[in-house]
Formats: C-alpha cells, sequence, structure tokens
C-alpha cells in the first residue's frame, strides 16, 4: 500500500532535527534509513503527519575508537557495521549479529541508530548491545545526555528517548580477546528470529546476554548471567534462560515453544563463546 | 517536492509527493517499468535496484530519499545491445522462467559480486537471501551467478 501523505522535512544538522521535532510533536517522527518505519506506514500501522529525515547526516555516520569504547555513529549503516574491522576486533559479537539482520540489501539501507531507536523486542541488534554493555547517547532541544542500554528499552516499541529526542551515537565498552555466540533460530532466509540469543565472554570471564523476541522489549538474560558468575556450566545456566521472561504466542510459536528454544539456543551461544 | 536523480547516467527532475515510492517513480514518472513490484512486504527483492552502487529495495525508500543520489536500474545495465555479463550468465544458465524475479535478481547478484567477487556457493545463496523466486528452485541462478564470477566461460 502507499503510505498516508505527510510533510516532509531534510534535516541538515542533529540540531536541526531535534528543531524539527520540537516544532510538531508526537506528529513528527524521525526517519533514518526507512527499514522499520517505511514497512509500517505502507501497511498504515504508522501514519506520521511529518517525516524529518535525518538519513543525510553523515558526520553521523562513523565508527571510531573513544578511549576504552568503540564509538559508532547512529546514522552508520548495518553494512558498515558488519564489515568495520575495528568492530571485528573490539566489539565482535555486534559485527556478527549486524551480519544476520535482513538481507544485504536491508543492510545497505537500515541504521544501528534506527534499529537501537525502533525499540523492536524482534530486531537482534539490542540483543548484542544488552550483551555487550553499550551506552547510547541522545541528543535533545536540552543537550546531550547518556542512557545505559539497561534502561532504554521500556515497552513494546517503546523506549527511554523523548518525543525530540534523537540517539547520535552508540558506545560500547571494548571488549578485546571476547569470544561470543549469536544463534538464530527462523524458519526461512531472511526472516526475523523466532528467538535469538547473544552471549558474550569477556577476556576477564564475565558474561552477558540478550535475548532477542522473548519478552515485550529486548531483554538480557540476567539469571543465566548470575548463574555462570557463580560457577555454572553452559548447560546449568541455560536452564534458567526463560526466567522472568513473558514472549509472545504467535503463528510461529506459542509460549512454551519459545520458553524451550530460549534456552536451547542460549546454552549454543554459551558454548560458542567458549564456556 | 522536487527531486533530482541520475537514473542510468542520465538526468532527471521530477515534482513528487514525498509519499511516492522509489519503485513507483522510477515505473511511473520516469517510464522505466523494468523494475517490477512483487510485494507490498519488502520481502522479495523484485524491486531491487542500486543506489550509489549497492542494491536497494525501492520499495522500501521514498523518492526524496534519492534527491541527488546516482541510481541503477536494469534497464542500464547492458551496453547497447551487449548483456551485462551477469545478464548473459542468467541467459546461458537457463537461471529464468517467468523472469518476474529476474531484474531485481540480477541486480542484487552484480552489487554481491562486487562486495565478493569469489564467493561459495552458500555465500551466493546468501547473498540472494533478499530476492524470492517461486519458478526456478534457485539452483540455476546460483550457477549463473557462480559463471559470472569465474569470468563466464562456457
Ligand atoms: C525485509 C526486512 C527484513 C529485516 N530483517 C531484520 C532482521 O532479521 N533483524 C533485525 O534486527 N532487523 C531486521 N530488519 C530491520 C532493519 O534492521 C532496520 O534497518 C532497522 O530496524 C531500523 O533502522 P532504520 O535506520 O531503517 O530505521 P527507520 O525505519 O528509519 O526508523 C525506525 C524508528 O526509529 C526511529 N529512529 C531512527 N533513527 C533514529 C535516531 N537516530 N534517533 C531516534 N529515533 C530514531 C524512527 O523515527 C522510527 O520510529 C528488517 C527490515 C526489513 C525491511
Ligand atoms: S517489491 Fe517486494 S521487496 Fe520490493
Ligand atoms: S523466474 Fe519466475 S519468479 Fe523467478
Amino acid at each position: 500500500m502507499i503510505p498516508a501523505a505527510f510533510d516532509y522535512v531534510r534535516a541538515g544538522s542533529a540540531e536541526e532535527a531535534v528543531a524539527a521535532l520540537a516544532a510538531h510533536g508526537d506528529e513528527a517522527k524521525l526517519l533514518a534509513g526507512g527499514h522499520s518505519l517505511i514497512p509500517l506506514m505502507r501497511f498504515r500501522l504508522a501514519r506520521p503527519a511529518v517525516l524529518v529525515d535525518i538519513g543525510r547526516l553523515a558526520d553521523l555516520a562513523y565508527i571510531r575508537e573513544d578511549g576504552d569504547h568503540v564509538a559508532i555513529g547512529a546514522l552508520t549503516r548495518h553494512r558498515a557495521v558488519e564489515t568495520s574491522e575495528l568492530v571485528a576486533a573490539r566489539a565482535g559479537l555486534l559485527g556478527e549479529v549486524t551480519s544476520h539482520v535482513g538481507d544485504p540489501q536491508v543492510r545497505h539501507r537500515g541504521t544501528l541508530g534506527g534499529a537501537v531507536a525502533h525499540g523492536d523486542p524482534a530486531s537482534d541488534i539490542p540483543s548484542a548491545l544488552l550483551a555487550l554493555g553499550a551506552t547510547l547517547v541522545a541528543i535533545g532541544p536540552g543537550g546531550t545526555r547518556q542512557i545505559p542500554v539497561d534502561d532504554f528499552f521500556c515497552g513494546f516499541l517503546e523506549t527511554a528517548l523523548a518525543e525530540d529526542e534523537m540517539l547520535t551515537e552508540v558506545r560500547i565498552p571494548a571488549a578485546d580477546g571476547a569470544t561470543w555466540g549469536f544463534e538464530k533460530f527462523n524458519r526461512r532466509a531472511q526472516d526475523w528470529a523466532i528467538v535469538g540469543v547473544s552471549a558474550v565472554r569477556r577476556a576477564g570471564g564475565d558474561v552477558g546476554v540478550g535475548l532477542v523476541n522473548m519478552h515485550s522489549t529486548p531483554v538480557r538474560a540476567a539469571a543465566v548471567e548470575s548463574a555462570v558468575a557463580s560457577g555454572a556450566s553452559a548447560a546449568e545456566a541455560a536452564e534458567v534462560a526463560a526466567e522472568g521472561c513473558e514472549p509472545s504466542e504467535d503463528l510461529n510459536a506459542s509460549v512454551e515453544y519459545r520458553q524451550h528454544l530460549a534456552r536451547v539456543l542460549t546454552r549454543r551461544a554459551l558454548e560458542a563463546a567458549g564456556l | 517536492m522536487e527531486i533530482s536523480v541520475t537514473i542510468n547516467g542520465r538526468a532527471h527532475t521530477h515534482d513528487v509527493e514525498p509519499r511516492t515510492l522509489l519503485v513507483h517513480y522510477i515505473r511511473d514518472s520516469v517510464g522505466l517499468t523494468g523494475t517490477n513490484i512483487g510485494c507490498d512486504t519488502s520481502s522479495c527483492g523484485a524491486c531491487t535496484i542500486h543506489v550509489n552502487g549497492e542494491s536497494v529495495k525501492s520499495c522500501t525508500m521514498f523518492a526524496v530519499q534519492a534527491d541527488g543520489e546516482d541510481l541503477l536500474t536494469i534497464e542500464g545495465l547492458a551496453d547497447g545491445d551487449t548483456l551485462h555479463p551477469m545478464q548473459e550468465s542468467f541467459r546461458q544458465c537457463h537461471a529464468l522462467q517467468c523472469g518476474y524475479c529476474t531484474p531485481g535478481m540480477v541486480m542484487a547478484a552484480v552489487s554481491f559480486l562486487e562486495e565478493n567477487p569469489n564467493p561459495t556457493d552458500r555465500e551466493v545463496r546468501l547473498g540472494l537471501e533478499g530476492n524470492l523466486c517461486r519458478c526456478t528452485g534457485y539452483h540455476n541462478i546460483v550457477k549463473a551467478v557462480l559463471h559470472c564470477a569465474a569470468g563466464g566461460e562456457q
């Protein structure tokens, strides 16, 4: 279907984008890669009156080292993350997870910031950011602020961003020497995960685990992490993978099946991470 | 809103409604109908074109997002009467039946080989993950891409 009509505003800077959001309130939405928003608009599940295009903000498309973390601009496309040597060396899990997003065409357009800001529990990328303990940087009319990823996902497609805030950067604590595993279960090529699991084991032994499609938000498998910290094996820790999660039921899977997948995939991901 | 794009080396300027999808712009305003529409869900890849040299689903972009960009569609691939090596490989390997998916498939395959010039069979399958074909069972399409990567010899 053709989306409902909207007014189009092209932002020349993050400040301009934020000002446009502030001027239009909840009528406006940012447009980055468009690969979550345009499909929703085509189904008329989203009908923003104003689209503020931030897709041309080239100064927010970068991947660089910044002290003890890797800083990635919000407008960085999936393809750039997937092929970055810096990401591979210092945040390898994110590169791996990104390479499983959709298909090459999707990865040529979709952006890291869009994938995070959309707040979709079925998205692969937030699971990696949870596992890696990322920090998100947002700009609003009052300036910038940092949001720990654990405080970012608030509800189904809801995040901690205010209506007039925009994500500018994702910061990932460097995980040199880490080992990781990503398990994505789907039935057809290109599909979204029915359930997915990101696991990373840092050089010091700390383990982070994030789950895809197991809750109304992207969610950390906190019980698994503490089981590992108190000496559990991969198989033992994976038993509590679904603890605290309320997965939904749909055509692909019942609640019980999702819980089962979470346990199996968590064990595999932990084992791939070297546990 | 007025946009200017280069398509297959030619400049075009049109006034478009912001909600116009790029694929509709290419087909209806510019009149290049080689790019097909096969779905409503960004799944099938029949609409694949190149934007600044990379494969993109033109049904999942607004025309206004392409303002100022360099586009290539299936019509721009051949050099006069000489088919592009990928088109030639599709022909030689019988990589199409009804042909509906073919423009998108060829555009995706060309972009894929630019990123990965010496792929394995599995890499070709993953590289064409975003394109559906309801006829061929993919086998000959994969063969055609490998044939093209190998330089197109018989
Ligand atoms: C066919 C298809 C298959 C896909 N498969 C997968 C998959 O398997 N796994 C997966 O994880 N994803 C998948 N995706 C989604 C893809 O990863 C999207 O690119 C991504 O979710 C959104 O990024 P975007 O830049 O396209 O965002 P947009 O669609 O432009 O925006 C998404 C939302 O975020 C907001 N937003 C965007 N940027 C910012 C910002 N900087 N600050 C604040 N708000 C912002 C927008 O207002 C909008 O509400 C798929 C998409 C398609 C079309
Ligand atoms: S028409 Fe099916 S992906 Fe574009
Ligand atoms: S040849 Fe018919 S859809 Fe591919």
